[in-house]
């Protein structure tokens, strides 16, 4: 009975135990060995397991409660129709330490680009296929390569002027990238938001590190857009494209063109006059735009080149640019390089392109449409993830270890019936951080995924939105698939 | 500024004074329950009618009890023109034009939105709703407060005006209609003969629904009676709930608008149309049909700004809740 009662009494001041904590074989990003914080997370975890269970309990509610007041919010389609539901925060924040970061920093330029080298050339010489560093087909079987964008020279070369890539840290804790969305990479806001959630929540905790702000995020997406203004006025006219308020990223897009003091507009909002420019309806009648940020896919932009159907789109957009009178960031055709089988081919890019050595390495990767390769998978199905090329947000794919044996049968005959869709990667033992879960800190699987801006110039985010499988054992760190977030900091070493 | 921006401003404005509004009615209705005897009936139903949303209130308004008035006034989804509706299009709309006004204006509708949705259950008993309702209308105000001082006095700031005295002079027509015809049926119209001992009560919960009755007792400096209210709450230009000050103040922010000509020329008739009422005569015979006419005059100018300023695709009419 007494040895009852006084676990009672221990569990109501549950506080962090890190000598209870282990991630196993997994790189943990805050304990190095159980008890033993990692260099640039000592003052963090000291700090942690110095607040009694009802602090820790009270800080949680509190950020709650921010986000709810914030309104900070995304979109789950199912079938029971969309739901709006708070964004998923945990409030132990990730530590990144700078010397790491800029190494990283340097090897997401050269790699986004190469990518622009890449697309430009795709759409342009095609010298990359005639050197036969790339096979051909890859670009002619490609879904989200566009003809119509042939011939196209965009400012400076460049094509994919916000980019979101996927890293992950192995065991040893170095950083990979897994994919690159060259489309339109949503996520930016969260991290701005979650920036801001940690400040209420933890403030004391900003005395004892040095952070690097990203605050700048919107100033710098701002300047790159206006650098690729088509007219050189003092002040461009930018717009943020949205698909509307059902949009999963709807809060993003809106987030966005507040913080940058530019009109968020639909495709109704906007029109293509006779003198093929494109022009917004406003109360003082039509204005001239010069740049916009379009969160709508490719084939939804237009429905007179594109998807006739599409009701989010602007008629006549595709003219506007081609003919140079507006720019698109990013610009259509880009996903060519997105897609993950031609991700394998981003070192030969950077070499090809560049002359440099990638800073940054891939995942090793496995392609389907080769045939060894393709046997390969097959017969190691069970221990490889398969993505399909084409799809994001965790949909389609296929994690091993973790598939039962029917699910395994299944998905060899989809890669058997179109292997040019799939490419393999080995399951990465991805890095664990301590997430606060029933008053404890227990560690879950999270992946990291910065913003690179390329206009006349280039910048990164200092660290980025980290996403967290909040789910114990759990790979997938998707919201969309009920994954959460951190906050993420670049810290100054002493 | 965007047209469709302009449209969502423009209702967002309404949407939040509708939701003042409904908050006020309700907590003086409730009120002047607690002052009557109890064989003195009046109808929740009247509420209903004022609202104008008897169409979809299935059932006979003079038979309905408190409950079922209140939560169909306050809480039913079926209800387009209930308070959680409102707020829920309020909140709508502000999410979508959150980028033109400041942060805490979106935070402050998204609060008060959770606060109303949390306690749904709790309105039907009369304590709770009292401190529900009011701080639904200091939030209103809180609301209006932080845009007077936080905003740049815009294009959108006119439009969210525009909406609110719109929206405000609409439902004082309503109030002093019902007032007329539901509410106080055996009134002796007039207002010289000998009140009914409680005439006098109920002409003061129409000017408490209005927050008007202070204001009315300064200015008027005479017992409560119908003829004087009805001309308060109609023609008087200096008190903000009064439909006189209400177009006076739309003529003011319209004239700030681009392309304004149409419109303008719309509320100097209607102006007019109040400026030359003779009231006195009107409350004899034909006040009722007055106010009908006048109705239509505020919804006409609806029309015009719609035409005027909104996206030429009609979802305006998506919106629209109630004949505005």
């Amino acid at each position: 009975m007494l040895q009852d009662l006084s676990m009672n009494a221990t569990k109501n001041v549950m506080k962090i135990d890190w000598q209870n904590y282990s991630s196993g074989d997994f790189y943990d990003e805050v304990i190095a060995s159980p008890g033993v914080a990692r260099n640039e997370t000592r003052h963090l975890a000291h700090y942690l397991a110095s607040l009694s269970g009802d602090e820790l309990q009270e800080r949680k509610l509190s950020a709650e409660l921010a986000i709810k007041t914030m309104g900070i919010s995304f979109t789950v389609y199912s079938d029971a129709g969309n739901i709006d539901r708070e964004w998923p925060f945990d409030i132990i924040p990730r530590i990144i330490p700078q010397k790491q970061w800029q190494k990283t920093e340097r090897g997401l330029i050269q790699r986004l680009t190469a990518l622009n080298c890449f697309i430009n050339d795709i759409y342009n010489d095609q010298k990359i296929l005639k050197d036969k560093v790339l096979p051909a087909y890859l670009i002619e079987d490609s879904a989200n390569f566009r003809r119509e964008c042939m011939g196209m020279k965009p400012a400076y070369g460049v094509w994919s002027h916000i980019c979101g890539s996927d890293l992950i840290k192995d065991e040893k804790g170095e950083f990979f990238v897994l994919e690159d969305n060259l489309r339109v990479p949503s996520g930016v806001s969260y991290m701005l938001e979650n920036r801001k959630v940690t400040k209420r929540v933890f403030p004391e905790l900003f005395e004892n590190h040095k952070i690097v702000p990203v605050t700048d995020y919107p100033n710098q997406l701002f300047d790159m857009l206006a650098s690729l203004s088509p007219r050189k006025s003092e002040r461009p006219e930018i717009v943020v494209l949205t698909p509307g308020i059902y949009n999963s990223a709807y809060f993003e897009h809106s987030y966005l063109a507040q913080q940058m003091g530019v009109e968020l507009v639909e495709g109704n909002d906007l029109v293509v006059d006779v003198d093929d420019c494109v022009y917004m309806r406003s109360i003082d009648g039509l204005k001239r735009v010069d740049v916009i940020y379009r969160r709508i896919d490719d084939l939804f932009l237009d429905p007179e080149l594109f998807n006739p159907d599409s009701v989010l789109g602007v008629r006549g957009l595709m003219r506007a640019w081609l003919k140079g009178n507006v720019a698109l960031a990013n610009a259509p055709g880009a996903g060519v390089a997105d897609d993950k089988v031609i991700y394998t081919y981003v070192p030969a890019m950077i070499k090809y392109y560049l002359g440099e050595e990638p800073i940054l390495p891939n995942v090793p990767s496995f392609l389907c449409v080769d045939k060894k390769q393709c046997d390969y998978v097959l017969a190691n199905l069970d221990k490889l993830v398969v993505k399909p090329a084409n799809e994001s947000g965790g949909y389609g794919m296929i994690i091993g270890p973790q598939a039962s044996k029917k699910e395994l049968e299944d998905f060899a005959l989809l890669i058997k019936s179109n292997p040019r869709n799939y490419m393999a990667q080995p399951l990465i033992s991805l890095s664990t951080a301590p997430i606060l879960t029933n008053g404890n800190a227990e560690p879950r699987h999270i992946d990291l995924r910065p913003f690179i801006l390329q206009g006349r110039d280039h910048s990164v985010t200092p660290g980025g939105l980290t996403r967290v499988a909040m789910r114990k054992g759990s790979y997938i760190v998707n919201s969309s698939q009920g994954g959460g977030s951190k906050d993420t900091w670049i810290v100054v070493e002493d | 500024m965007l047209s469709r921006v302009a449209e969502r401003i423009y209702w967002l404005g309404r949407y939040m004074e509708r939701c003042e509004n409904i908050a006020r009615l309700v907590n003086v209705n409730s009120n002047l329950l607690l002052d009557l005897p109890s064989n003195m009936r009046v109808g929740w139903g009247s509420l209903i009618d004022i609202s104008g949303t008897g169409d979809y209130f299935e059932r006979d308004t003079q038979l309905a009890d408190e409950k079922t008035v209140i939560n169909f006034i306050l809480m039913d989804k079926k209800n387009p023109a209930s308070l959680i509706n409102s707020l829920s299009f309020a909140r709508e709309n502000s999410r979508i034009t959150r980028e033109t006004m400041p942060m805490e204006a979106w935070e402050l509708i998204n609060d008060l939105y959770h606060y109303i949705r949390d306690r749904a259950d709790k309105v039907t008993s009369r304590r709770d709703r009292s401190t529900i309702l009011l701080h639904v209308i200091n939030s209103v105000q809180q609301f209006t407060g932080l845009l007077a001082g936080c905003m740049s006095h815009n294009n959108a700031y006119e439009l969210i005006r525009i909406g609110r005295n719109l929206e405000r002079a609409d439902m004082s027509t309503r109030i002093v209609d019902v007032g007329l015809v539901n509410l106080l049926p055996h009134l002796s119209i007039g207002g010289n003969e000998v009140l009914e001992p409680y005439d006098n009560i109920l002409w003061m919960s129409v000017l408490r629904s209005l927050s008007a009755y202070q204001m009315y007792r300064q200015h008027v400096r005479d017992r409560v009676n119908a003829e004087a209210v009805v001309k308060f709450l109609l023609q008087n230009e200096d008190f903000p709930r009064a439909v006189a000050h209400c177009l006076k103040q739309l003529e003011q922010y319209l004239w700030a608008m681009p392309n304004n000509e149409k419109v303008l020329s719309a509320i100097l008739n209607t102006q007019q149309m109040l400026d030359e009422a003779d009231l006195s005569a009107l409350l004899e015979k034909g006040l009722h049909e007055y106010i009908d006419e006048l109705q239509r005059e505020i919804g006409n100018l609806h029309f015009k700004i719609a035409e005027t300023w909104f996206l030429p695709v009609v979802v305006a009419q998506t919106q629209e809740q109630k004949s505005a």
